[in-house]
Parts: C-alpha cells; structure tokens; sequence
C-alpha cells in the first residue's frame, strides 16, 4: 500500500443524478470515496456518503445563548448596578426594554459565531486558496470523485471500472 | 429523480447547461469593463464628488445649513435615512424569507438584491452620521461609558436600539451575502488567467473546494442566517418605526407602524430591486436567466405590499377619527388638507393606485411599465416618510410655533450624496462580482429550465411531453 499513498483515483461525472446514484452503487462494491466535489450542492450526496449530520447548529444555539446573556448582562449592569437611572418613567432594570437590544445581540453573536464555526470546521480561510484539488472543472460544470487508493484495498483497475460503470466520463490519477 | 413540469414556465430560459451558466455570468466580471459602465460610473462619482462637497459642507458649517427649524427639527435626513433602510429589505426578504419558503425564482436576482441591501444600508447609516451634526461623536452611541466617566447609553430609547439593530442587520447581511459568493469567487477563481485575478478572488474564496461535506454544512448555515435574518428584518424596521411611534407627537405615536413600515420597506426595496434588475438584465445580458417570470412575481409582491400598505394608510386614518382624540385628528385632516397636501396625495397616487394597476397581467409583464412603476414606487415611498416626518411636526400643539420646511441646496445635495454613493458601490458590484448566484442557479436548473444537460432518457420523455414550454419561450419574446 506504501507506493499508493498520496495517489487518487479522480472520477469525473457530468451529471448531479449520476453522480449521487453512483455514490451508494461503488460504496456498495467496497469502494471507499474520500470525498465528491461539485459546483453546487446536491441534496442526499452527503447522506450518500455516510458522512455525519452537521452539528454546526449545536454550536449555533450555543452562541445564540452566549448573545442574549451577555446582552442582558450589560443592560441589568449598567442601567441597574452601574448608574441606576430612571427616563421617561421606566425602571432601571426593565425587561420589556430590553428585549430589543437582547434579540439583535443574540442574532449577531449566532450569526458571526456560526459562520466562524464554519470557516474552521471546514479548513477555510484567506491563505488556504492553494488548496489542492482534485479537477479544476469541479467549481464549474463537472462532479468529481475522489477516491484515495492508499485507503483502498481493491486495485487501481478494479475502481477504475467500477468509477466508468457507475457512469464516470473520465477516471484520472492524480498524485499529491 | 428530477421532473421538469410541462405545465409551469421555466425559471431559465435559453436552454442553458452548467458551464453555459458559468460562461454567462462571468463573462462580465472577466471581461473589460464595457462603455456604458465607464459612462454610468463615471456619472456615478460625478453625483458622489458633487454629493460629498455637500456634506463636506453640512459638517463643516454644522446643520443650520440644512433647512431645519424649531418646530420642524428632523426633515429629510431622518426621511432619507428610513427611506434607504426599508430599500435595502427586500434584498434580505428576497435572499432569506423567500429561501425559507424554498421559492425558487429567488436564485436569479437574490445576490444582487442583497448587494442591493448592503449598499442601502450604508447609505442610511450615512444619514444617521450626517444628522448627529457632529460625526465624530458616533462613538458615543456605543454602549461605553459616556464621556469615559460612568453614565451608560440609555437602554431604554429606541434611538439605541436602531443603532443596535442597523448594525447587526447590517453585518448579518454582509455575512450572508459574503457567504452566499464564496462558491462563485472559487469558480472565478478557477477561471482566472491574470495573477492579480487569481489572488484577489483566491484570497476571497478562502479555499472553497465545493466538497459534499462542506456543501452540506454550508446549506445548513445558509438556512439558519436566513432563520435568523427574517424576524431581524422585521425588527429593524420594526424599531425604526418605534423612534416615531413611542413619541407623544400626533401622527407618529400609532401602533400599526411596526407592520405598516415593515411592509413599506418591502414595497419600495423590491420596487428598486426591479429597477437595479431591469437595468442589469440588458446591460450584462442576463434575459435568459431575469425572466419575464421573475419579474411578474415580483410585481405580485409589490401588489401586495402596497395594498398592506394602502390598509395602513386607511386603518391610521380611522384609528385617528375614531380615537376621539382631536389632536391625533388634526394632524391627519392637516395631512389631506393642510398645506403639505400635495406630498400627502403624491404619497396616496404612488403608493396606493400605481401598483394596483398590476392585476392587469398584460401590465405586469411590461418592462418599460414595471420600471416605471417601480420608480413612482420608490418616490411614492419617500414622500410617505416625509409625509409622516413633517406634515406631523409642521403643526405644533401652539399655533404660534407652526411652521413650514423647505430644503435647502445642502439638504439636496446630502440625498444626492446617497445617490452617488449607491450606484458608485452597485457598479462596482456590478462588475467585479457575479450579479447572478452560479451555484444556486446550477441548483435549480435542471427541475426548472427549459434545457435538459441530463442524459437521463426519463426526464427527457417529460419535456417532449410538455407542448406548453415553446409557447412560454414565445411570450418571452
């Protein structure tokens, strides 16, 4: 397996219903797919996959919580503790009042905490942009399977059939 | 299995493929810049230079260069700043109320409409910089201990909350339109053949490389910024509309405002989303995919919206007879009648009767009449925040305090300042990134489109099946 390492098997479809039924079909015949590039999403590919459901909402709700305490805190802090202030007949401490404030400051804080959450999870990043890939058409017209041959027991033949009998117009071998 | 409906008109005309879509609406961002754009931009920052000497002005002299007096102490400043933000709503109702509800016809014309917000948005904010009379002291909106001692923002008046909520509005939609571009700055980015090209938009593509797994996690995201981004766009306006509705002056302190602004703020921004698209459909040749079909549904929101809108002013009316209270009264038979009649009843002529005239279909699927429709809209709209603003302040509750407002050439030149900042920022837009989203395009293309790129034998029995599709692509004609 050692001369294998780095080496990918590079299926290229032209078609996102091709693709997303070729995905089950070569896992089913033990064929192991480190990853499917396309140009726009493509419903159930990550299912397909077997790739886990996203917890990034998790992390949403999470910030969400952070927001709306920190947003109370310094409105119960400064207008309550800090310099208890009475205008235009409101207490100092009044939740009605604040409601305001407090959903914009949870809205912004899931908002940039989710999107920040997401940049990390997924390696993204302004300096990243020489990431490797695998077909430059990916981002166009083209679905690409990448298959890594170091992680595969079955031989470069055996995938390359099973890539063009799923349907793949093209398998090439790319080496990293 | 996807399957074209033989009876819906499709979304994309032109029977376009996925490398067809990325060839179209590239070809303006990779291209050099054409004549009319340097023409329209070179325009653009005329108006912007012209503008900003204006302001230059205003801040240099203060705001008594403004036609402001005691009685009517806010005019077109808090008119053009209200004006700007309910602009920019649709953008965000178009990119985040619409994905919510899975409408598919947003794909065309949801990037540009939420460039459309962003660029609104600063313009507002603009306003809100220029009417503090001393911008410098901006800062002290922010939650910091004024003065550096120890007394804090008052929490409790709705002028902070709108600082609150414009800027978050404002960042959530930068992030999200942000966001929404980064799989076509990674497509340009693949296309790129200049070196400068290809590190400027490889530096904004953080390295996206379109995997399942990162699809799937940005799908996701997109539809909690829109979850999220809905009520926001309900909120803002919501409390913009609060800063005159929990006053005690007549004609502001009205309950239906909230509602009543917020749909508002729909009518006139898809009003200016029809303009921008209109303009932009024939410039960068996008016909194919800024349908006559897009442009029809948003003439039926625009409809809608004016006839919520048409309620309000109707509803305020009664509520202010029916209330007994002859001060609330006053102020709306001064309205119709007072001296300020003629905004009043442009308000009424351009917000109630003009959008009314799209149940005709014939009418709603005429470009040169839905942009003009769409201007009268939008000056229909700004005379309804001057008609609330100042035909409500003009009167005060002493009759030797009444007064009227004209503007002054600096409070021209201020709004005209907004204009040029707008279209300088929407040309740039306009050429340096991608008017039309690629990705979501490619998304519905095939449920949608006219073309078939499939192979797939089954999908194409459909469509010989569906007669009705030629006879769409002869109405768009």
């Amino acid at each position: 397996m050692a001369e294998l390492s780095g080496k990918y098997l590079v299926g290229v479809y032209d078609d996102d219903d091709t693709v997303l039924h070729a995905v089950p079909r070569l896992r089913k015949a033990g064929v192991k797919i480190k990853e499917v590039y396309s140009p726009f999403p493509i419903h159930g590919l990550d299912e397909a996959l077997g790739h886990p459901r996203t917890r990034i909402g998790i992390a949403a709700f999470m910030f969400g919580v952070t927001g709306c305490c920190c947003a109370l805190t310094l409105m119960i802090w400064t207008m309550g503790i800090d310099w208890p202030m009475i205008v235009g007949g409101k207490d100092p401490i009044s939740i009605p009042n604040y409601i305001p404030i407090t959903f914009e400051l949870t809205v912004l804080f899931t908002a940039f905490g989710m999107v920040t959450t997401f940049f990390i999870s997924n390696g993204l990043g302004p300096g990243t942009h020489f990431h490797p890939r695998f077909d430059v058409r990916s981002t166009d017209n083209k679905f690409v399977m990448a298959i890594d041959l170091g992680r595969n027991s079955m031989s470069v033949e055996e995938i390359s059939r099973a890539l063009k009998d799923s349907g793949a117009e093209e398998v090439n071998i790319k080496q990293f | 299995m996807h399957v074209t409906s033989p009876v819906r008109e499709p979304l994309i005309q032109g029977g376009k493929t996925y490398a067809d879509v990325t060839e179209d609406i590239c070809r303006h961002v990779e291209g050099t810049p054409t004549k009319e754009w340097k023409i329209a931009f070179g325009i653009s920052l005329l108006v912007l230079a012209y503008g900003s000497v204006c302001l230059a002005w205003t801040w240099w002299e203060g705001l008594g260069v403004w036609g402001l007096n005691k009685t009517v102490g806010w005019a077109w400043d808090i008119t053009n700043f209200v004006w700007w933000v309910g602009i920019g709503h649709a953008g965000t109702l178009i990119s985040a109320i619409l994905l919510l509800f899975r409408q598919k016809w947003r794909t065309s014309i949801n990037r540009a409409a939420e460039a459309m917000t962003i660029f609104a948005v600063i313009c507002a904010a603009s306003f809100i910089l220029m009417h503090m009379g001393r911008p410098w002291m901006a800062y002290w909106a922010l939650p910091l201990p004024n003065a550096f001692g120890s007394l804090w923002v008052n929490f409790n008046s709705p002028l902070v909350w709108d600082v609150f909520a414009i800027s978050t509005y404002f960042s959530v939609s930068l992030v999200f339109w942000y966001i929404g571009l980064i799989p076509d700055l990674a497509t340009i980015r693949d296309r790129a053949t200049s070196k400068v090209s290809r590190l400027m938009y490889g530096t904004f593509a953080m390295g996206w490389d379109g995997s399942a797994k990162t699809w799937a996690r940005y799908e996701y995201i997109s539809l909690i910024l829109a979850g999220l981004s809905t009520p926001l766009v309900l909120s803002v306006h919501t409390i913009v509309s609060m800063d005159f509705a929990t006053s005690v002056i007549p004609g502001w302190h009205t309950t239906i405002f909230p509602p009543y602004f917020v749909a508002g703020a729909i009518f006139s921004g898809f009003a200016m989303v029809q303009n921008l698209m209109l303009i932009t459909r024939v410039v960068y040749k996008l016909e194919d995919y800024i349908t006559l079909e897009h442009i029809e549904t948003m003439n039926k929101v625009i409809t809608l919206t004016g006839s919520v809108v048409g309620v309000a002013y109707i509803t305020e009316f009664f509520i202010a007879w029916y209330s007994g209270v002859e001060y609330e009264y006053y102020a709306f038979f001064n309205r119709m009648t007072g001296p300020y009649w003629w905004a009043y009843w442009a308000m009424m002529t351009c917000n109630v009767i003009s959008p009314q005239l799209f149940w005709s279909r014939k009418l709603r699927r005429s470009i040169t009449f839905t942009f003009f429709i769409s201007v009268v809209v939008n000056i229909g709209m700004w005379f309804e925040r001057f008609v609330i603003i100042v035909t409500s302040l003009h009167r005060d509750y002493i009759p030797s305090s009444w007064a009227m407002f004209s503007p002054t050439r600096y409070d021209i030149g201020d709004y005209i300042f907004s204009f040029g900042l707008f279209f300088t920022l929407f040309l740039l837009f306009s050429k340096y990134l991608p008017v039309v989203n690629m990705a979501e395009v490619k998304a519905v293309i095939r449920s949608t489109s006219a073309n078939l790129p499939s192979k797939i034998a089954g999908v194409a029995k459909v469509r010989q099946r569906g007669a009705a599709e030629p006879a769409f692509n002869k109405d768009q004609e």
